[in-house]
Parts: structure tokens; sequence; C-alpha cells
């Protein structure tokens, strides 16, 4: 069993979003990094417990980014897998990463390929679908459930309003969202072994970008909150109705 | 090169999401001075050419019952094939979770560029180019789309459903369908509930209520309003109510048109799955909740006194004994 988990370096949560450069790049500077939550919390940690399940399980990272997402893959390593594969490209066009994670994929030849269920600071979502299209795979997105047995994966998806059970064969493709595993802190030892796992370093392969950011603008600041007595409610439901005629 | 929307449907009716990227796709078709078209895969319980009313003149329908399910790959090859023997064109899907599915493989296939969580018409002045949500729901983002095709995933609730007069031609499409790989062997509607990622209001709980036993005014106060009922991460993470209720950066992000959030503070990952939501009200007993600052209205008092109480005044309006 060869599984590949996709890593993505994303701000913090809690991170203060503003822009320079006319705004047309996020201003990163003193900004911490993370792993991308889907990516760490639900794909990689599903991941890691079919390894654990199977030890024979080859479990591989890739990482499509510059240099500086170096140590985020290697904290990806030190949760779990056995080596990190990074494509030396810095891209914010789906198709392009997508082209990037599926000649990686093509060359490992994996049965399996872990995404989050997008990214939280392009949120994307396209990621995993693209990479199963382009390598003529099926694709389950949103997953909140994963198990496998023998070959066969039985998958929990989200739908509008409820849940669908799927059966599919391998390879396949997954999106994996809260639900499909517990987020892990990495110990000491992980920390540690991490250092010395493989991180390869491979060149993009041709492909064109096919979208590009030509700025970023922050909504407008909010009026201020109008608060009414709490002694009386029915004001709240007559601004909502009258003011904001919301209903 | 016509606009072409897809129509995602559930138990033969269109989905809400969907009608709103109906009408995108008329007003983006209107806008480039083409004609916009539907593709339905699978059935409808109601005549499609009814459609037309928002805007489509003709709608491509393979009628197989065997498509009322999705299936992505299948979809995607269908759709593609319909889109690329018109040339040239401007795809739209709802970015709801079957847009999620379908969009990127279609976009592949097409090799179009493809923006996803888009939220206004496109500025067509120069290139084409599309605002969408980032940094979930802190910022905008104007992406340009490069290619002669395009893919278009409209999040919902942002672009107000226009109905009008017409009806469609019904096309009938012979759709070479492969067979699916993915089996669906079980399917669960929470039935005789608003879907939260299609309801316009959202009443959603937090720590504050106490316990899931004091989740019956929460209720009281949804079913007035005709609203979908949400909670917060530690109220799902207690198993007070379902997880498919809980709203923030891990849960569903939603983005109503009002969004009553009860005894909930406000983390900024709570307000990450929320802050898309057109107007917030607050209720909280502590003013100095963080969630005020995001509000648009708001009470601080006890939720216990007040909810009740906001209950009757909406019934009153509505003249609901």
């Amino acid at each position: 069993m060869k599984i590949l988990v996709c890593i993505s370096k994303t701000p913090d949560t809690t991170a203060k979003i503003a822009f320079t450069n006319n705004n047309t790049k996020f201003a990163g500077d003193g900004v911490q990094w993370i792993i991308n939550p889907y990516d760490e919390w639900y794909a990689l940690v599903r991941a890691l417990e079919l390894k654990e399940k199977d030890p024979s399980t080859a479990l591989h990272l890739v990482t499509v980014g510059a240099a500086d997402t170096e140590p985020i893959i290697r904290k990806a390593l030190a949760i779990g897998g056995d080596e990190a594969i990074r494509v030396n490209a810095d891209s914010s066009d789906p198709y392009f990463i997508a082209v990037q994670i599926a000649a990686v994929a093509r060359a490992g030849g994996y049965d399996l390929i872990f995404t989050g269920k997008e990214t939280i600071d392009y949120n994307g979502s396209a990621i995993g679908g693209m990479v199963a299209e382009l390598l003529d795979l099926p694709y389950i997105s949103l997953a909140t459930k994963f198990d496998l047995n023998g070959t066969t994966a039985t998958v929990v998806r989200e739908i509008e309003g409820g849940e669908e059970t799927d059966e599919a064969g391998l390879p396949l493709v997954v999106s994996c969202q809260k639900g499909v595993a517990e987020q892990r802190i990495p110990n000491m030892k992980g920390i540690m072994s991490a250092r010395t796992k493989p991180l390869k370093v491979v060149e993009p392969v041709a492909t064109e970008s096919l979208t590009a950011i030509v700025s970023f603008e922050l909504p407008p600041a909010k009026a201020g909150v109008k608060l009414v007595p709490a002694d009386d409610p029915a004001e709240l439901i007559r601004l909502l109705h009258e003011e904001a005629r919301l209903f | 090169m016509p606009v072409f929307i897809f129509i995602d449907h559930s138990e033969g009716h269109v989905k809400k999401a969907s009608l709103e990227a109906i009408s995108y796709g008329a007003a983006v078709a209107a806008q480039l001075g083409t004609s916009a078209e539907g593709i339905l895969l699978g059935t409808l319980s109601g005549d499609p050419s009814q459609l037309g009313k928002y805007g489509i003149t003709k709608i491509h329908q393979a009628a197989q019952e065997s498509l009322n399910n999705l299936d992505a790959q299948v979809y995607a090859r269908i759709i593609a094939d319909t889109v690329s023997a018109a040339g040239d064109s401007v795809v739209v899907f709802s970015n709801n979770l079957s847009g999620k599915a379908v969009a990127p493989r279609v976009a592949v296939r097409l090799k179009a560029a493809l923006v996803t969580g888009a939220i206004a018409l496109p500025d067509t002045k120069s290139g084409f180019v599309v605002k969408k949500n980032v940094f979930s729901g802190k910022a905008f983002a104007n992406v340009s789309l490069q290619t002669p095709m395009k893919v278009i995933a409209l999040n919902p609730n942002a672009f107000a459903i226009k109905e009008g007069e017409g009806t469609a031609s019904v096309i009938p499409l012979s759709a070479n369908a492969p067979a699916p790989k993915v089996k669906v062997v079980s399917a669960t509607a929470a039935s005789g509930h608003v879907p939260l990622t299609e309801a316009e209001i959202v009443v959603s709980g937090g720590r504050g209520l106490k316990g899931p036993e004091n989740w019956g005014m929460i209720e009281q106060l949804a079913k007035v309003l005709g609203a979908a009922t949400a909670c917060s991460r530690p109220v799902a993470d207690a198993h007070w109510r379902p997880h498919n209720e809980h709203v923030g950066q891990t849960g569903i992000a939603i983005a109503p048109n009002l969004y009553i959030a009860v005894g909930i503070s406000g983390a900024i990952q709570h307000l990450a799955g929320v802050n898309r939501s057109k107007v917030i009200v607050v209720i909280n007993k502590d003013p100095e909740a963080p969630f005020f600052k995001a509000a648009d209205y708001g009470i601080v008092g006890d939720a216990f006194e007040v909810v009740p109480k906001m209950t009757d005044a909406v019934k009153k309006l509505k003249g609901i004994s």
C-alpha cells in the first residue's frame, strides 16, 4: 500500500490578513505559518492510522511550494510519514498545482491520495478533484469517515443536508474533513526523527497557469454593533424586520 | 459560445443554490451578449422547460434515471463533452457540495481556468476577472481567468435568484455515460429540516446554553423564522448537537442572510465559518464577548429570557398563535 498526502502551507487561523505591493501580495512578514489544518488533522492523521494498522504501508507527503515551505513539511513529517517530496514552485493557480501533484502521484504509483477539504487561504477546494481527473481516478470529496478493507474503501461523505456512504476500489483520491480523524500533536521522538527523514526536492513539470490573482481586497469594516436593551427583544425583531428587512 | 449552467438537483427538485447559479449564468450571458443554456443530468419531478423563467433558453438533458445519483467522474465527462461541442464557453456551477465534486474535474477536462467561491459577476472591461472569497471570508481576491474556456463555481447565497418569463427548449443529450467507479451504498438526508448550507436564516447555539436540554428555545425561534439550526464546535464536540450542525472553521462554512448566535463567544475559528453572513445578531450575557465586534445587532442579556421573547415577537409579527 502506498499513500500520498497533499500538504499545504497556510497562515495561522488567527493571523492578521493584510496585503502589500498595491494589494497584490499577502503580507506574510511576521505571520505564523502552519500546515493547512484540513491536511494535517484529517488527511495526514488518517493516513497515519492506516499505516499503523498495516506497517508495510509507504506514506509519502507532497507539497508544492518554495524553499520556505520546508519547516512546514518537516513539521508534517514529525507527525508522521516516511518521506516528503517538495515540488519547487510557488503558485496560486489550482490547475498548475494539481498538474504537479499528479506528476508526483503518477511517478510514485500511489493507491490512495488524500487532500484536505480545502486550504484556509485560497479556499479553493479544487485540488483533489483536479488531481483525480488528471489521473482518471475516482474522487470522493468531503469525506467524514474513511475505512479500508483490503482494496475496497468505504467512505462516508457529506452531501447537502445529509450524508452518503460510498464504496470504491483503489486507486482513489479523497478529500478529508472533520470526522475522518482527530488532531495529533507531534511528540519528541517524531520531531527528532523528522529531521533525518528524506525530503526530496523536484523541479516542476512544464505546464501553464490558467488563472492569476490580480488583486486582493478586504471587506468593508462593519459599522459597529447596534445594541438593543435586554428587556426589549421585540425591538430587535422589529429592527430585523423593518430596518434590515430580513423576514 | 453560450454560457452553460450545471443544474444540480436532488429528489426531483432543483436546489436553491443551483437556481442562484442559473440566474448568475443568465446574467453572465447577458453581459457577454450570448445565450445561457442548462445542462441537466437525470430527471426532475416537474417540467424542466419551466426553468426558462430563470433566464436559460435551452436545456441539454440526459434523462437517464441512473444519472439521478451524482457521480463526479461520470458527470464531468458528460458536461465537458457537451460544452466542448459548443466551442469556447463559460461553465457555471454552484460552489455547493456537488459543485465542489464536479467543477474541478470539468475544468481539467476542458483545460479551463477555474475560479471557485465566486461572489460577483465577472469584470470583463479588460480580460475576465471574477471576485472570490479567500482567507475564510476575511478577504476577497480578484482572479483573472486566462483561457478561452472558463469555469466558475458561485458561492451559495452570493447572487439573488432572478425570476422572469420564458420557457426553455429541452434538447435530449445522448450521453455516453461510463459506468461509475464509486458505488453509493446508502444516503441519508436530514429530512424535515432546512439544510444549513441553503438556509437564509440560521439560529445557532453555543456553550452559553449550558446543556442539550435547553435547545428547545433555539428550535422554536428557528421554527417561527423558517430557519435552520446550528451550533458551535464545543457544543458538537460535547455531543449536545449532531456534528452536521457545527458551523465554523472546521465545520460547515455558511453565508445566510441572517445569522443569530446565542451564547457563542465568537472565537476566530467560529467567525471563519459565519463571517460571510449578511447580518449577524449576537445574544450573549458577556458584553466583552468578541462576537459583538463582528455583529450588526446585539443584545447583552440572558439568552434564557431573551430568546423566548424574540420567538414571541416573531409570532406576533407573523400572526402565528
